[in-house]
């Protein structure tokens, strides 16, 4: 082969010349399949799999009702993460990375309005007794600025019962005008503590009800209850949780790449941390674009010099290929 | 019908391994673990071959 | 039946109608372009070959094979919990029996996957004309990922409820949750069952059939040649 046909030709881009062996890969799917249909069996039967059973509202209100009494105050006073989280639930800037706002440009999609979704349409689903009756009609007839003046002020003072724990006291809260809020917030309690809430939530006031679970995730990740579960299981985002499953069972380990950046100090503040930065404040856009990079670089990847080089400097092949290489050397390969 | 399961036993808390940031549950590092050793173990244990298979 | 065969319309037989112009009509026709366009490029010997390069011989080829019948499982275990609905598994043992094949089938196909993508680094499998079998591969293994994740979500358990609240922050930040509901079980369980696993169909058959239209990528040239520091006449060791 002259050294002009050699350059221009991409010899592993030609029909196979050189030798061959008998291959039969219908017999090797036939034992593949086999294999996993035994392996997939046996681990199922040995191992079971994890079926965590669901929180419920009805659980959050018997096992923790302070601190459900105070995420419902919470979303009334607009106070919670997700009253204000902004986009795609309400208006709002959202996270940045320089003058990327996806977040903002996509805008309000999924609209939840906190107080009324969780606290004011739950409680006016079912029969109420009459002092919480004309408790929600108080909160309906008054202004909003009336409405955000009551919660927050109740808000602040519940906020304040918090002990050396940081567990709050509701019934320690300093007297004050809270107007019909303190009367909201414990109807509701009473309704999560029943179990009525779940099915208000679920139901929407139709006999099908919703599929779409936004307004209770959104609900229930306020408070402590979802998130103390959570802890327990290893599964906060900076104790690598995007990768782990629960009690133990394997989570999902091939997800390494992208938990990753979830525990680097850059993404994550110090527990004692009193300020945060930019990235800090950020981290879910700039960890969610880094790992879309890293799919376009693993995806895209021969067509990147250097990094598609590797292979050829740290042989491996010679391993893989060796009985070749030991009987036909670089026979039909050049 | 009801499945006798003989080993059910992840169903406790997680063993989970700690060194400084690096932590991770017992059985994503084995299952870890296990991917590399079937990737070494493919790589290095001669393949069924057979002369007559040769053409 | 060779390529050539079966690329060209038949000639006319002996005293039959068909002129030249009439063939060349039916060369024309989308039915025949789309038909000698397929089983030209994919003859039966060649979408299921009895023989491979004498290179085909090590281990690490097997895992391309083992994700497809792990991906088999995971369909029909799939299938099987699509018959009794979403809740089934929590209530009976039968239930729970299939939604942990499932469960175990997914640990399998992901170790196969990154056993197979390894394996495929290493050879530099995309030389040789073969960028689109990587590429249809690294999208095969990135929407493997997302219909796992959408599974997690559909399990109406605690872990659903985690990862919808953690999974929405990432999401939102970028703007697809907008469109992509974590929270919203139902448009997850259609994507999972439905949309994301066509998805993942598709790019393993375009996949598989690169690989049988390429063929399976030859070895990386030594740099060395043992043939080169031979004397004449003498053979690489046998």
């Amino acid at each position: 082969m002259s050294a002009a046909r050699k350059a221009s030709t991409d010899v592993a881009a030609l029909p196979w010349a050189g030798p061959e062996r008998r291959y039969d890969i219908v017999k090797e799917f036939v034992i593949a399949l086999v294999v996993m249909a035994v392996l997939s069996v046996g681990l199922a039967v040995a191992f079971s799999s994890p079926d965590e059973k669901a929180l419920t509202f009805k659980g959050w209100g018997t096992t923790a009702p302070e601190n459900f009494y105070a995420t419902a105050v919470g979303e009334l006073a607009g106070t919670t993460e997700s009253a204000a989280y902004g986009p795609p639930y309400q208006e709002g800037d959202g996270l940045a990375v320089g003058p990327l706002r996806p977040q903002k440009w996509m805008g309000v999609r999924i609209p939840v309005d906190a107080a009324n979704d969780f606290v004011i349409t739950p409680l006016k689903s079912q029969e109420q007794p009459a002092e919480v009756t004309s408790a929600i009609a108080a909160w309906e007839g008054a202004t909003p600025d009336q409405r955000t003046a009551w919660a927050t002020a109740y808000d602040d003072a519940v906020q304040a019962t918090a002990d050396a724990d940081g567990a709050l006291h509701p019934d320690q809260a300093a007297t004050g005008d809270y107007g019909p809020v303190p009367v909201l917030a414990k109807a509701l309690t009473g309704m999560a503590a029943s179990g009525a809430l779940d099915g208000a939530m679920v139901a929407q006031g139709s006999f099908y009800g919703t599929t779409d679970n936004t307004k209770q995730i959104l609900f229930m990740g306020d408070g402590s209850y979802l998130d103390d579960a959570a802890t327990a299981q290893n599964l906060q985002g900076n104790t690598w949780g995007m990768m782990n499953g629960t009690n133990s069972y394997p989570g999902q380990p091939w997800l390494w790449w992208a938990s990753f950046w979830y525990q680097i100090p850059t993404f994550n503040p110090a527990e004692d941390a009193t300020t945060t930065t930019s990235l800090q404040d950020n981290a879910d856009a700039w960890i969610f674009y880094i790992i879309g990079v890293i799919g376009l670089v693993i995806i895209f990847f021969p067509f990147i010099p250097g990094l598609r080089s590797i292979p050829k400097w740290i042989p491996v092949h010679r391993l893989i290929w060796r009985d070749y290489y030991r009987k036909h050397g670089n026979a039909h390969l050049v | 019908m009801s499945f006798h399961i003989v080993a059910g036993s992840l169903n406790n808390p997680a063993t989970y391994l700690s060194w400084g940031w690096l932590g991770i549950s017992l059985s994503n590092l084995v299952v870890m673990l296990l991917t590399v050793a079937i990737f070494v173990l493919a790589v290095l244990l001669p393949f069924p071959h057979h002369e007559e298979d040769d053409q | 039946m060779t390529a050539e065969s079966v690329a060209a319309p038949a000639p006319p037989a002996a005293g039959s109608e068909l002129t030249d112009a009439a063939a060349a009509e039916d060369g024309r026709m989308w039915t025949n372009r789309l038909r000698n366009k397929f089983f030209g490029t994919f003859p039966p010997e060649k979408l299921l070959p009895d023989r491979q390069p004498a290179y085909v011989a090590s281990w690490i080829y097997v895992f391309g094979v083992a994700c497809l019948a792990a991906l088999i499982m995971l369909i029909l275990s799939g299938l099987w919990l699509t018959l009794e609905g979403p809740s089934w598994y929590h209530t009976t043992s039968t239930g729970h029996l299939v939604n942990s094949i499932h469960f175990w089938s997914v640990q399998l196909f992901m170790i196969a996957l990154v056993v197979h993508l390894w394996g495929k680094f290493w050879m530099a499998a995309w030389r040789g004309r073969r960028a689109m079998t990587w590429i249809t591969g690294a999208f095969a293994f990135f929407t493997s990922i997302g219909t796992a994740f959408t599974g997690f979500l559909v399990q109406s358990n605690f872990e659903s409820q985690w990862i919808a609240f953690e999974g929405k922050d990432g999401l939102n930040a970028v703007g697809a949750g907008a469109w992509f509901n974590v929270a919203n079980a139902g448009q997850m369980l259609l994507l999972h069952v439905c949309l994301l696993p066509l998805v993942v169909g598709l790019l393993v058959v375009w996949h598989v059939l690169l690989v049988r239209k390429h063929g399976v990528v030859p070895p990386i040239p030594l740099k060395h040649d043992p043939a080169d520091e031979l004397a004449p006449g003498e053979k690489v060791q046998s």
